[in-house]
């Protein structure tokens, strides 16, 4: 793109985000999912896969698929911040997306975890690896973490024990819709990283390469009888 | 001579995610099946009495007196209805006091159905619910909860006899890979010892629950229900019938302390031994005519356990027989072949009629391709409430 003394105004700063080393992880099904960063030339698949659950009301996924849609194209397009977004890929098929941005060297801002494949904790596992890259990678020593959902709400504010700051707001408010705010602190996550938190590294040069090319799921256990 | 009793009809909802449907109508659906497949969905009021299981609709979905709800969403009035509880064992109590009934006397043909709803509240709450049924003030105020039980369970069991973590990661992927092929089970999916055990990143996909017993040692919370027609097979009504009944040769029940510490030896679950010698002298059978049974592996240690206090296999020994693959459909004795409460769902009020529809299921050799058993002649399910101080023991027969 053509970057004219307007677009240069329009586009937000950079931090220079240290790249996330893949790594992988066997679920629980014997499949091996690869967790890698997302290019930015992939978007067109990261697209196409959130799109069709923009349309589920059950369990928010509509409001977390059209929110994280918008946050792929503001990542896409230089609208948003210090944005990464990391995949979980089974034989380059994704299984789950995951978002998030640095707002400044010490803190990050989670945006969105979306499941595709449900019952093997993939969520879960993307999640963890948000976090790690956070505060692992990028040294951040806090990330503020909503939740749209309760079962998101579950998993991430009762199993991290995430600190609530809720009646700091507005003083600490997280950038989604001004809901309560909780956050994921270095101490919190040196207590949870151990058991939340794996997978294997380097990942061997002919797993990494089935996930190499993205493609988008042909079945959507949330959309019983789905055709693309 | 004692009645002759027979199923006629089963019915099961898909265990799993029903928080959005109103407990009455999912018993309905499992109720319904069951009247069809028993041939009387026309004449339904020919059912003499209505037994229903439900172990906690109060507190689990803010609602009460589901037995007779059913009976009006089925369109069954004047029959009557009544509630029965008996914590995680009720569906399967639901089925002895059916039979009970029919042997009585007092009616010819009882519809059984258990169900729950256990998934409009959050796991945690769940787990909170089920736990009201320990001892109020010397376990539940304690902050002990099922899952805490087994885990302690597990870990003297394992210390005592040397079974391993692998092993109970044994008897989940066996478990799983039955569900994986069972149309009515929560968790359709197989799972493999390399990955809930041996792998490098096993310890967080395959996590504590409850040290030591991790997420795949563990059932999962589910919602649904589960059906039975029962007959008197000598009584005129049982012309109405086109099946074949399957024969409910033994049921019995017992009980055992209902703190756990006041049992000489809390490896010991005097209620599944006692209730399992019950229903095999009804029976007339004993630990080596059984063809396969159902265990309640609400831990799938205690799939281990219970098979051990019915004789099935020598005290301590079980877990070795699941390493030989002893427990597997093609094994010597499966266990769980509908993928058992750690793979089909444990919604508390209808496991116990789970379990039994299962065994008719697999008596007919109606269930699904690739976890058959093989001719099997009894089966033997074991419903175990409380953490073992309600526990009833049921054999069908194939005649």
């Amino acid at each position: 793109m053509a970057i004219d003394a307007i677009e240069s105004k329009l586009r937000p700063p950079a931090l220079g985000l240290k790249p996330y080393p893949s790594k992988m992880i066997t679920l629980a099904s014997g499949e091996i999912m690869v967790v890698r960063e997302a290019r930015r030339e992939e978007v067109g698949v990261l697209l196409g896969t959130v799109y069709p659950l923009i349309g589920v009301p059950a369990d928010y996924y509509d409001i977390v698929a059209a929110r994280m849609y918008e946050e792929l194209l503001g990542w896409y397009r230089y609208r948003t911040a210090n944005e990464f977004v990391l995949v979980g890929a089974i034989n380059g098929v994704i299984a789950g997306i995951v978002n998030s941005r640095s707002v400044d060297p010490k803190l990050g801002m989670s945006l969105h975890t979306l499941t595709i494949k449900r019952g093997l904790r993939i969520g879960a596992q993307l999640f963890a690896a948000k976090m790690e890259n956070h505060i692992e990678i990028q040294g951040a020593d806090e990330v503020y973490i909503v939740a749209e959902s309760p079962n998101g709400w579950r998993r991430w504010m009762i199993e991290y024990e995430l600190e609530d700051r809720s009646h700091l707001y507005p003083a600490v408010r997280h950038e989604l819709g001004g809901v309560p705010t909780f956050v994921l602190t270095r101490k919190l996550w040196d207590a949870v990283k151990s058991s939340k938190c794996t997978g294997v590294r380097p990942v061997p040069p002919e797993i990494l390469a089935t996930a190499n090319k993205l493609s988008m799921p042909t079945e959507y256990p949330q959309i019983p009888g789905f055709k693309r | 001579m004692s009645a002759r009793i027979g199923i006629v009809g089963v019915g099961h909802t898909r265990f799993g995610n029903s928080s959005e449907y109103d407990l009455a109508d999912v018993m309905a659906y499992a109720a319904t099946d069951a009247l069809i497949d028993a041939g009387i969905l026309e004449k339904r009021r020919e059912v003499d009495q209505v037994f229903v299981a439900n172990m906690a609709s109060g507190l689990f979905c803010n609602q009460t007196s589901v037995a007779s709800s059913l009976v009006s969403r089925l369109d069954m009035e004047p029959v009557p209805a009544e509630l029965i509880e008996n914590g995680p064992a009720s569906g399967a109590s639901a089925v002895k006091v059916a039979y009970m009934a029919i042997a009585s006397g007092m009616a010819d043909v009882v519809l059984a159905v258990g169900g729950e709803i256990m998934r409009k509240v959050s796991g945690w709450q769940a787990t909170d619910i089920v736990a009201t049924m320990l001892h109020t003030d010397a376990e539940y105020n304690m902050g002990l909860t099922l899952p805490s039980f087994g885990g302690m369970f597990a870990r003297l069991y394992m210390d005592k006899y040397g079974c391993t973590e692998r092993d109970l990661a044994l008897i989940a992927v066996k478990d799983h890979d039955n569900g994986a092929l069972n149309q009515y089970a929560h968790v359709q999916s197989a799972c493999t010892i390399e990955a809930i055990a041996d792998s490098e990143t096993a310890h967080v996909v395959n996590n504590y629950v409850a040290e030591p017993l991790r997420i795949y040692s563990t059932c999962p919370v589910s919602d649904g229900a589960a059906a039975l027609v029962l007959v008197n097979m000598d009584s005129p009504k049982a012309r109405l019938f086109g099946k074949r009944p399957v024969r409910i040769a033994g049921v019995a029940s017992a009980t055992d302390t209902h703190c756990v510490h006041n049992r000489k030896d809390p490896l010991r679950l005097d209620a599944v031994r006692i209730a399992g010698e019950k229903a095999y002298a009804m029976a007339g059978v004993g630990p080596r005519d059984i063809s396969f049974a159902e265990l309640h592996d609400a831990f799938v240690i205690l799939e281990l356990a219970i098979s051990e206090e019915l004789g099935l296999f020598e005290r301590g020994k079980s877990f070795l027989a699941v390493r030989e693959g002893a427990t597997t459909i093609k094994g010597r004795l499966p266990i769980n072949p509908s993928g058992g409460l750690k793979s089909k769902g444990h919604p508390v009020g209808a496991t116990g009629v789970s379990q039994i529809v299962e065994l008719a299921r697999q008596i007919r050799g109606e269930v699904e391709p690739g976890r058959q058993v093989k001719d099997p002649r009894y089966g033997m399910a074991v419903n175990f409430g409380g953490f073992g101080n309600n526990v009833v023991a049921t054999i069908c027969a194939k005649d």
